[in-house]
């Protein structure tokens, strides 16, 4: 989408939401202090760019990316880098080198090893120092202190074949928050050059896992999508299972056993308190959040059967959806809220099922000879993705359980979850042997897998929307 | 105006592989392993357990009969659950002050909130068998902690079949 010119470089302000933690009832004795919320970031319009077709038609993973250092109008102090927005400026352009390059995307080139654009080249490229480095896109971008203390940031990306602008987007961030407006500028060109949604400005929720096999330490943990900015939201006193953002990253569900039994807790984020997502003695399990964030799914074990049930985020009656006998657990809502696809044992072994988002018309849609679980659906609609629970691979497959692709081939992979663009599919690995965990990733081509940096072993990956 | 773009995604160009086959985990030589037995430690230190306590079960109806096992997927009770859940309900009817939980374990070999709740399902059916055979079930808790507490730590079969398993626990 191309923004038109309103008002170029201005900016106007909106109030970072800091909040403050608040003391921890009895119930939340598991926790660590709250992690901070997120500051608001509000797009500068830049003006219009260049309304024209991208003049590269070879392969997107060939296509030469240079993305030299930010430029600054001057160097003033910022907490975002001690050494001033100058070198910030660079730390930019390393953010969204390693998004494109981590994630295989094209063939970008750093700030190290190209020259520095002078501030005024950011809007009138010097044409000839990039022409000859092999880069058939130029990034430019630049930051500004500003006397609130906030930092304006900016980002083009130009044609070299063209010599012209394709794009441009600004935004102002508090300086806690310079990393997520070079995410929203890797964002930027990769959703202009392919066409797709962004998915680089977004967060992970997760289980940290140390210790050895049989007396594992798990704890709730939070990151940023290229794994900076990680927290450790619970101790680790007890173990901490399954986590997922809300849609608005305001609260986070997860499966706590700190009053002894596995239930389900509603973290809120701003205060780093928690409550039961029902009040039953039953153990619950499987927790999941509706498109609209209104509602949350969970599985609960009544007498050894487990059921799914739906009850709203504020509260009040849940509504049971399944009564097979064996085990229904999970579920995974349509983007328009109206189906749910989940897991069944009820013909005997694990199979995904879709069902209305009232509990009707429930059908089997997997039919292959091997077990399929945990079911995700596609922020897009089109794919479901799952874990293959005989070879423990993650495939996807169609919403009516057609085409079936294997994406892995761990020793066992399991518990997919989609990047916000439904591109690309994250999972955990477990190896044989040690018990070791780790977090990774593969796109929908199956070919460019990687692992996620985590400070210790991780599982359980949730991958949020696109920030609000 | 709208901007088209000309340059192809190239993500959707994947390959078309086979739907799911059947493939049951696969079966190597057994590798290096180490495996720590699936009975309740030893008791520490000398002396006689005193009835209420772990040790003084595990003593009177021997370490083999607290614990029951499961085949992959299943939570039936067999003729030698039978016979280990008589052993612990014949202890159970003459302590009956004694509260215990029956704790549900999978193995490694399934997804993880599936084995939650299939250790759940495995403690209530140890649970119910008990309770078949004359044990309030106001006496028995019961809690899953699926694949998240093996006491065999290889990955092959011998050490799957030792954590397929509910295991009675008496509550101090």
């Amino acid at each position: 989408m191309i923004s038109r010119i309103l008002a170029p470089l201005l900016a106007p302000l909106l109030t970072g939401a800091a909040l403050i933690a608040t003391p921890l009832s009895a119930q939340n004795q598991d926790l660590g202090e709250a992690p901070p919320e997120g500051g608001v970031i509000e797009t500068v319009d830049e003006g219009e760019g260049l309304n024209v077709s991208v003049s590269y038609e070879g392969r997107l993973d060939d296509l030469g990316i240079a993305i030299p250092a930010f430029a600054t109008d001057r160097n003033v102090p910022t907490p975002a880098n001690q050494s001033g927005t100058s070198a910030l400026g660079i730390e930019l352009a390393r953010v969204i080198t390693s998004d494109l390059r981590n994630n295989g995307l094209f063939k970008p080139t750093g700030p190290d090893s190209l020259p520095t654009p002078s501030y005024s080249e950011i809007t009138a490229p010097a044409w000839g120092t990039w022409s000859s480095r092999n880069a058939e896109m130029l990034v430019h971008g630049y930051v500004r202190g500003r006397s609130d203390g906030k930092l304006t940031i900016g980002c083009y990306l130009y044609d070299m074949a063209l010599r012209d602008e394709l794009v441009r987007e600004g935004w102002v961030v508090p300086p806690s928050d310079w990393r997520r407006a070079a995410h929203k500028c890797a964002d930027l060109v990769y959703s202009r050059l392919t066409g797709e949604s962004p998915f680089f400005d977004s967060r992970i929720a997760y289980i940290a896992e140390t210790g050895p096999k049989d007396n594992r330490t798990k704890r709730l943990a939070i990151m940023d999508s290229d794994g900076a900015n990680h927290r450790f939201i619970t101790t680790g006193r007890t173990t901490a299972l399954t986590p997922r953002y809300s849609p608005d990253y305001r609260q986070l569900v997860y499966l706590s056993y700190v009053d002894g039994n596995p239930r389900i807790y509603v973290y809120d984020v701003g205060t780093g308190s928690q409550t039961l997502v029902t009040e039953s003695a039953n153990p619950t399990f499987a927790p999941r959040w509706s498109p609209d964030g209104r509602y949350i799914l969970y599985s609960m074990a009544v007498g050894g059967n487990t059921d799914i049930y739906r009850v709203p985020v504020t509260g009040g009656q849940s509504t049971r959806l399944t009564d097979a006998p064996g085990i229904d657990i999970g579920g995974s809502f349509s983007p328009d809220g109206r189906q749910i696809v989940f897991e069944s044992d009820r013909s005997g072994n694990q199979q995904c099922y879709i069902m209305n988002a009232d509990g009707t018309n429930q059908r089997r849609i997997s039919f292959g000879s091997s077990r399929c679980a945990t079911p995700e659906w596609s922020p897009r609609g089109d794919q479901i993705a799952f874990t293959n629970a005989s070879n423990f691979n993650i495939y996807v497959m169609t919403p009516s359980g057609g085409n079936a692709r294997r994406l892995t081939s761990g020793w066992q992979d399991e518990a997919p979850t989609w990047s916000p663009n439904g591109r690309i599919v994250q999972f955990f690995r477990t190896e044989r042997n040690s018990g070791n965990t780790g977090l990774w990733q593969v796109d929908l081509t199956g070919e460019n897998e990687r692992q996620l940096p985590t400070p210790v072993d991780g599982s359980d990956p949730a991958w949020g929307p696109i920030l609000p | 105006m709208n901007t088209r773009l000309t340059a192809t995604v190239c993500l959707a160009s994947a390959l078309a592989l086979a739907a799911c086959k059947k493939q049951p985990p696969e079966e190597l030589p057994p590798p290096p392993q180490q495996t720590v037995p699936a009975t309740t430690p030893a008791p520490n230190g000398p002396g006689v357990a005193a009835p209420g306590t772990q040790r003084h079960f595990t003593e009177t109806v021997g370490a083999q009969n607290t614990v029951v096992y499961f085949d992959t997927d299943r939570y039936n009770i067999d003729a030698e659950d039978t016979r280990r859940l008589q052993v612990q309900a014949q202890y159970f009817s003459q302590y009956p002050q004694i509260t215990f939980t029956v704790e549900g374990h999978a193995d490694e070999r399934g997804t993880r909130e599936y084995n939650l709740a299939l250790g759940e399902r495995r403690a209530n059916a140890a649970k119910n068998y008990l309770v078949s055979l004359g044990i309030p079930a106001t006496r028995i808790r019961t809690v899953s902690y699926g694949k998240e507490r093996p006491v065999a730590l290889g990955s092959n079969e011998s050490a799957w079949a030792q954590n397929r398993r509910a295991a009675s626990v008496v509550i101090n």
